[in-house]
């Protein structure tokens, strides 16, 4: 069964359309790269899995269940995590803390409740050394390398038990050695069997993880096929437009 | 086996020794620095240790203490609150009245925290769901409490309050086992914070909106409101003084508090209060004040006119922030 299907979805900004009937299905353990020029609605797609806003028209099917989705929390809830390119984390915290922000886990002394960071820590520390990373649960995100915050953001991903992950430019900004580093840890989401979404400009990133590309051109979904049966020039072609359709 | 080894290695020498660690602290400096002041003022002056100046200074230095506990929390979360100084006169204008119309301090007291904690609450909402700026909010609320104040009172100096007269001033004026009372509430307000700070999710929370608000509401802390309870535990803690204040001087009349906001944001930063948010401690807050006040009363004990005061705190926030700069060009940390 699908991890993530969607049919049909369309999204329109008044008169703008910036998603024109839009199907794909996702499998667990697969590594789908979205790719497409600047406004081409890579985002917007990410933003109606994710919860962001409700598609114009169209269904959202999880695991084979139609969702429907009015927040973020929703999306989340549903086992979809979004790893933000920003990565959404907060330099003064410990990665430890960085992973359970906002889902805290607490002990319970008579009225008080306290926060139970030797548990966190615990838990952290588990969830690095499954996705092979060298980051220590202690550790300030301000002393990390961008590899190391991409673990802490991921780690958030896997300790919700999500089953879909959106990554959106993971490999933007970091250095040749660090995007490695984050590729790998692609790997280690696709062996535990969750479905990861990339969307990325770098076409030799997304050739190295992906095992399908789908290529949005204003709005549709104009390829959609195994990473093995197309190749770099074929998915620039798609991009600009020079190769109407596959 | 050597596995292990190499992993403790790495967190042998990630995490440093205790004693590095101190020293890494910018709190700890300044508390040698205020300790080295004293230790000056004591061998320049035969004034700074008799037992009535310690008794002027842990008092005075006790105001100071509480409101930099909540202004500390409100930094760390990224804001600021001007209005801390009025709001103590607001408290203690409210206790004043209440108590000088016969009715006992309980009744006082509450009223005096709820007509703090409104101001709190008006702070917290206009700057979470109004998404106004702190300081602008914050800086209204400066006027317009202390013009609450005066209206309240019309601007007379309230100095019997009824029943209750002498327990009003026992609590703010006042010691037990030789200790003044501002300064014991002072020491349970710290371990409080300090618990609070870093045992509650509000604290964890509030120092995520202070490191990265966009990341804290991506991740579903409800930001607004543990904005609006900062605010309220700022207003609480300047509710407190207002209430101790009055005790001690006798008397309350509408200037009480004016300019505090200046010294408490000082002792807030110069504890290690970041005003770009995200750090700052409970400890840090009482170490700044006692550096402040120390350096405020050896003005007074020198005989430099007071006239200097204002340049000397308004330097210490400016060289505390400085200060801050430079590490972080120094080295990220």
């Amino acid at each position: 069964m699908s991890a993530l299907e969607l049919h049909n979805i369309s999204k329109n900004f008044g008169a703008i359309q910036a998603l024109n009937d839009v199907s794909l299905s996702i499998e667990p353990g697969e590594v789908y790269g979205l790719m497409g020029d600047n406004g081409a609605g890579k985002s917007t797609l990410v933003k109606v899995i994710a919860g962001n806003f409700p598609p114009s028209a169209g269904e959202v099917f999880i695991s084979g269940q139609k969702v429907e989705f009015h927040k973020p929390i929703d999306a989340q809830r549903a086992g979809i995590e979004v790893v933000y390119q920003d990565l959404a984390i907060c330099d003064n915290l410990s990665a430890a803390s960085n992973v359970f922000l906002g889902r805290e886990p607490i002990r319970q002394f008579g009225p008080l409740k306290v926060v139970d960071y030797a548990f966190m820590r615990k838990r952290t520390g588990e969830l690095f050394s499954r996705l092979k990373s060298e980051t220590r649960p202690r550790d300030l995100v301000r002393r990390m390398s961008g590899g190391q915050r991409q673990a802490v953001a991921i780690a958030r991903a896997l300790l919700t038990e999500a089953r879909i992950v959106l990554m959106d430019e993971p490999t933007a900004a970091i250095s040749v050695r660090q995007v490695a580093e984050v590729l790998n840890l692609i790997r280690q989401l696709r062996d535990h069997g969750i479905a990861v979404v990339l969307i990325s400009h770098r076409m030799p990133d997304v050739f190295e993880v992906a095992d399908k590309v789908a290529v949005l051109r204003r709005g549709r979904l104009v390829a959609a096929k195994k990473a093995s049966d197309t190749s770099p020039e074929e998915v620039t072609g798609l991009i600009t437009g020079a190769i109407e359709a596959v | 086996m050597s596995n292990t080894n190499l992993a403790d290695a790495i967190n042998r020498s990630q995490h440093r020794g205790v004693l590095s660690w101190i020293t890494s602290q910018q709190t700890f400096w300044v508390f040698i620095a205020a300790v080295l002041a004293c230790l000056a003022l004591t061998l320049l002056t035969d004034t700074f240790a008799t037992e009535r100046n310690l008794f002027n200074v842990t008092r005075n230095f006790a105001f100071v203490g509480i409101v930099a506990l909540g202004m500390t929390a409100v930094i760390a979360s990224g804001g600021i609150d001007l209005s801390v100084g009025s709001t103590v006169v607001i408290s203690a204008m409210t206790i004043g009245i209440v108590m000088a119309e016969g009715y006992p301090f309980w009744v006082g007291f509450i009223a005096a925290m709820g007509a703090s904690l409104l101001v709190g609450v008006a702070n917290g909402v206009l700057i979470a769901y109004a998404r106004m700026p702190p300081f602008v909010v914050t800086l209204g609320m400066l006027s317009v409490a202390r013009s609450l104040a005066m209206v309240l009172s019309n601007n007379r100096m309230v100095y019997q309050f009824g029943p209750d007269h002498n327990l009003l001033l026992w609590l703010g004026g006042g010691s037990t086992f030789g200790l003044p009372h501002p300064l014991i509430i002072l020491i349970i307000l710290a371990v409080i914070t300090a618990f609070a700070f870093k045992w509650l999710r509000w604290g964890q929370h509030l120092f995520a909106i202070g490191g990265n608000e966009q990341a804290a509401i991506l991740t579903g802390i409800p930001v607004k409101a543990v904005k609006v309870s900062v605010y309220m535990f700022s207003a609480a803690m300047a509710g407190i003084t207002g209430v101790l204040e009055v005790g001690w001087l006798g008397g309350v009349t509408t200037n009480l508090g004016q300019a505090m906001e200046l010294t408490v944001i000082a002792a807030a930063v110069i504890g290690g209060a970041n005003l770009a948010g995200g750090s700052g401690t409970a400890f840090g807050a009482i170490v700044g004040a006692l550096l402040i006040e120390v350096i405020r009363n050896s003005l007074i004990l020198l005989g430099i006119s007071t006239f200097w005061q204002g340049t000397f705190v308004g330097s210490f926030i400016v060289i505390a922030v400085a200060f801050d700069r430079f590490r972080q060009a120094r080295g990220g940390d």
